[in-house]
């Protein structure tokens, strides 16, 4: 039998890949819009649900940033209503190893593991920093160095606080010294489904240690082949096989009715995604600095990023490019090289859709990636909130069911069975 | 003028069913609103997570968990808060508590609890940081302007910048302002220390007799909503008052308290919502004494005026020179 696909629907963030001036764009705080989505991807049989967390709205120069979705909800809470109105879907969400304690967060998700019988999922993140600190008692206290010691001793604690059954426990490690009455029962899972997102060689080993599944970001399919082979390749030293931890990149995808369609639609939402305002806003965050003075339809800056990590232009989002020089170089190069204006040569080279075509192609191509060792399933980021899954429920979904690639029934009645980590 | 009603719940129950049911009867009999016990180191579920799970499946009846102000993060509480506003289309409410047992902080890591001051103090703080938290999105922030490519007017998002001897938050929310703009915050008052200290909009209180409940609403500004504790069917003796008779026995008490005293209504403290519902609410009603409320947010079923948000620019109430 091949490998079976695992399918999960990401609720649009707070980045410029949701398009909200898009008519068709719907609330990104009204119930409705989580129970719409929810109500997706659980009648495409998809394995779970999955929320991001807020701790601080982003900023950038220094002033909220204002051109991309701004606001969401508490997680915990939207993923226990969730609950209430579906039955089968996984319910997984990030929530941060350092501005939540362990016996309240364990407490919390063994509590959305009973609530929904048996469907949690947490996702593991540390952020180190002061920024998101000043909306917090402890403030900015994790060293980067100690991010993966603290999520690492996080996840071994809660472990430990839902092996207790209820009872007594006392704790101590470099992180934590707590001791009592856990008071939740084991919940239906045993073990709320931990994900994991980091992507460093400490990343890589706290998901080969501890995780489930990881959230990866590895695209290009050779890219990810090299990624699945390493992040597996370290399961055996912990006496885990390969099977027990599922790699799942957060992709994007466009259908048409042809490939061409596709294409000119993939086009068309990428220029909604980098709006001239938006295209400024993107570059700085490489070039580290206040650009506003550029106009998006002229040519890229000539002066050099900015190299200071401490006090970067955006905050509230992880760094995401470690060589600034040559980044910008390569960019440079890209925009001469084709005569591209900044919001021409941001389109290109951000966030562009994983996958594109008619749904006989991506459905194709999505097994492809599966069963070559690329990934073991999807995490889907859609554009468009609240309905932005549905052409890939209504075509997708069939098609991959057809291959033998994808379940036509829930199996499991908890989410840890239908992953096939039972 | 009628009386108001909820009930107070107190199960340990990690079945959803258990609570759906429970939560149902109240919708259905038209009870203003429940609230949820909560403490660190029961056995129990976390209530705001009970009180969301139920919130997609009723219609009217408010949504009032416990949570502790004493070893959590008012960031937290304020946005989970606000996204249990969001579930349940405005029926939240916020039951603060404070915690003094050292085995609670020991579940935490925490040092030794503080004096009861010095927690009331910070509870205070606490709900200074929420309810500044909740009012940090003006209500038309969301502007999804195309032309300028601007999602939210930043102008009408504030930093609240707390500053105080247990915590300082800087803001805003991550969570735009909830539907009810500020859910309603109870608290659970033995005495003055309680009802003049917390900024609450509603104060359960436990009045031996109608004559000493007078004596409590005497006590605390009129603005506030009083609601009497009583414990109904209960034998263990508590702090509220025990009732223990006929439906109709207990539809006498609360006549003659709600007469003689001016509470505003009565928060029953009740094993199974059955116990009221299926004698107490129907004598109550055929007696002309409560009423379901029509209204659809849990400040409107109270009486609560509007809230209006501190930050939101009032060019009619700036003071003239």
């Amino acid at each position: 039998m091949p490998k079976q696909i695992i399918l999960a629907a990401h609720f649009p963030g707070v980045n410029n890949t949701t398009v909200w001036s898009d008519p068709r764009a719907g609330s990104q705080i009204d119930f409705d819009s989580f129970e719409y989505l929810a109500r997706t991807a659980e009648r495409g049989l998809f394995d779970f649900f999955f929320l991001a967390e807020g701790l601080r709205l982003r900023e950038q120069r220094g002033l909220i940033h204002d051109l991309d979705v701004v606001g969401r909800p508490d997680t915990i809470t939207v993923l226990t209503a969730l609950a209430a109105v579906t039955e089968h879907l996984g319910l997984a969400g990030t929530l941060n190893a350092t501005y939540h304690e362990p016996y309240e967060l364990a407490r919390q998700l063994a509590t959305l593991d009973h609530l929904s019988g048996g469907r949690a999922a947490w996702n593991v993140v540390t952020s180190p920093g002061a920024f998101f600190g000043e909306n917090f008692r402890r403030g900015g206290f994790l060293d980067h160095a100690d991010r993966y010691v603290r999520a690492g001793e996080f996840i071994e604690t809660a472990r430990k606080l839902w092996d207790s059954d209820g009872g007594d426990f006392a704790i101590r490690n470099s992180q934590f010294d707590i001791e009592g009455r856990f008071g939740a029962p084991r919940s239906p899972q045993g073990h709320p489904i931990i994900l994991q997102a980091g992507d460093s060689d400490g990343g890589r080993e706290l998901a080969a240690k501890h995780s489930d599944a990881i959230f990866s970001r590895h695209h290009q399919i050779d890219d990810a082949r090299r990624f699945y082979r390493d992040v597996k390749d370290r399961l055996a030293k912990y006496g885990r096989t390969e099977d027990s931890l599922k790699i799942i990149p957060g992709v994007s995808y466009v259908l048409g009715d042809s490939d061409a369609d596709a294409q000119e639609k993939a086009h068309h939402i990428r220029r909604q995604q980098v709006s001239p305002q938006t295209a400024i806003l993107l570059l700085e965050q490489l070039w580290n600095t206040d650009l506003s003075g550029y106009d998006a339809e002229g040519p890229l800056p000539d002066i050099d990023p900015v190299l200071d990590e401490d006090d970067t232009i955006i905050k509230g989002r992880a760094g995401m490019y470690p060589d600034r020089l040559k980044t910008a170089a390569e960019w440079r190069a890209r925009a001469e090289a084709k005569n591209l204006s900044i919001r021409e040569l941001v389109i290109e080279v951000t966030g562009r859709q994983n996958f594109i075509g008619t749904a006989a192609r991506v459905a194709e191509q999505l097994d492809e990636y599966v069963q070559t060792d690329a990934c073991d399933g999807f995490i889907l980021v859609s554009h468009l909130t609240p309905a932005g899954l549905d052409d890939f429920v209504d075509q997708v979904v069939p098609l991959l069911q057809e291959r033998g690639v994808f379940r036509t029934a829930y199996s499991g009645t908890t989410l840890r069975e239908n992953l096939g980590l039972a | 003028m009628t009386v108001q009603l909820a009930v107070a719940l107190n199960g340990d129950s990690f079945d959803a069913g258990h609570w759906i049911r429970q939560v149902r009867l109240a919708d259905e009999a038209g009870l203003d609103f429940v609230t949820f016990e909560d403490r660190f180191g029961r056995h129990g579920p976390d209530a705001v997570q009970v009180a969301a799970r139920v919130a997609p499946l009723t219609r009217h009846v408010g949504l009032v968990p416990v949570a502790t102000t004493t070893h959590t993060e008012p960031f937290h509480l304020s946005t989970a808060l606000a996204t249990l506003d969001w579930v349940s289309r405005g029926r939240a409410g916020w039951q603060v508590r404070i915690s003094t047992d050292p085995a609670e902080a020991a579940l935490l890591g925490r040092r030794r609890p503080l004096p009861v001051e010095d927690l009331l103090a910070e509870a205070g703080d606490a709900i200074e940081v929420v309810r500044r938290l909740w009012d940090s999105w003006e209500d038309d922030a969301i502007i999804k302007d195309v032309a300028t490519g601007r999602y939210i007017d930043r102008d009408r998002l504030h930093y609240i910048d707390f500053a105080g001897a247990h915590f300082s938050v800087k803001g805003p929310s991550i969570v735009p302002r909830p539907p009810q703009g500020q859910p309603v915050v109870a608290a659970l008052a033995h005495g003055p220390q309680v009802w003049d200290a917390l900024d609450a909009d509603v104060f359960f209180v436990t009045p031996a007799d109608a004559d000493d409940a007078a004596r409590i609403v005497g006590r605390i500004v009129p603005e506030k909503k009083i609601f009497a504790d009583l414990t109904v069917g209960g034998h263990v003796p508590g702090d509220a008052a025990t009732f223990n008779g006929t439906p109709g026995q207990l539809a006498d008490l609360i006549q003659s308290w709600w007469t003689v005293s001016g509470v505003d209504g009565f928060r029953l403290r009740v094993g199974d919502v059955a116990d009221i519902t299926e004698g107490l609410v129907p004598e109550l009603r055929r007696r002309g004494l409560f009423q379901p409320s029509a209204h659809t947010t849990l400040r409107e079923r109270l009486g609560l005026p509007v809230a209006v948000n501190r930050y939101a620019a009032r060019p009619e109430e700036i003071p003239v020179a």
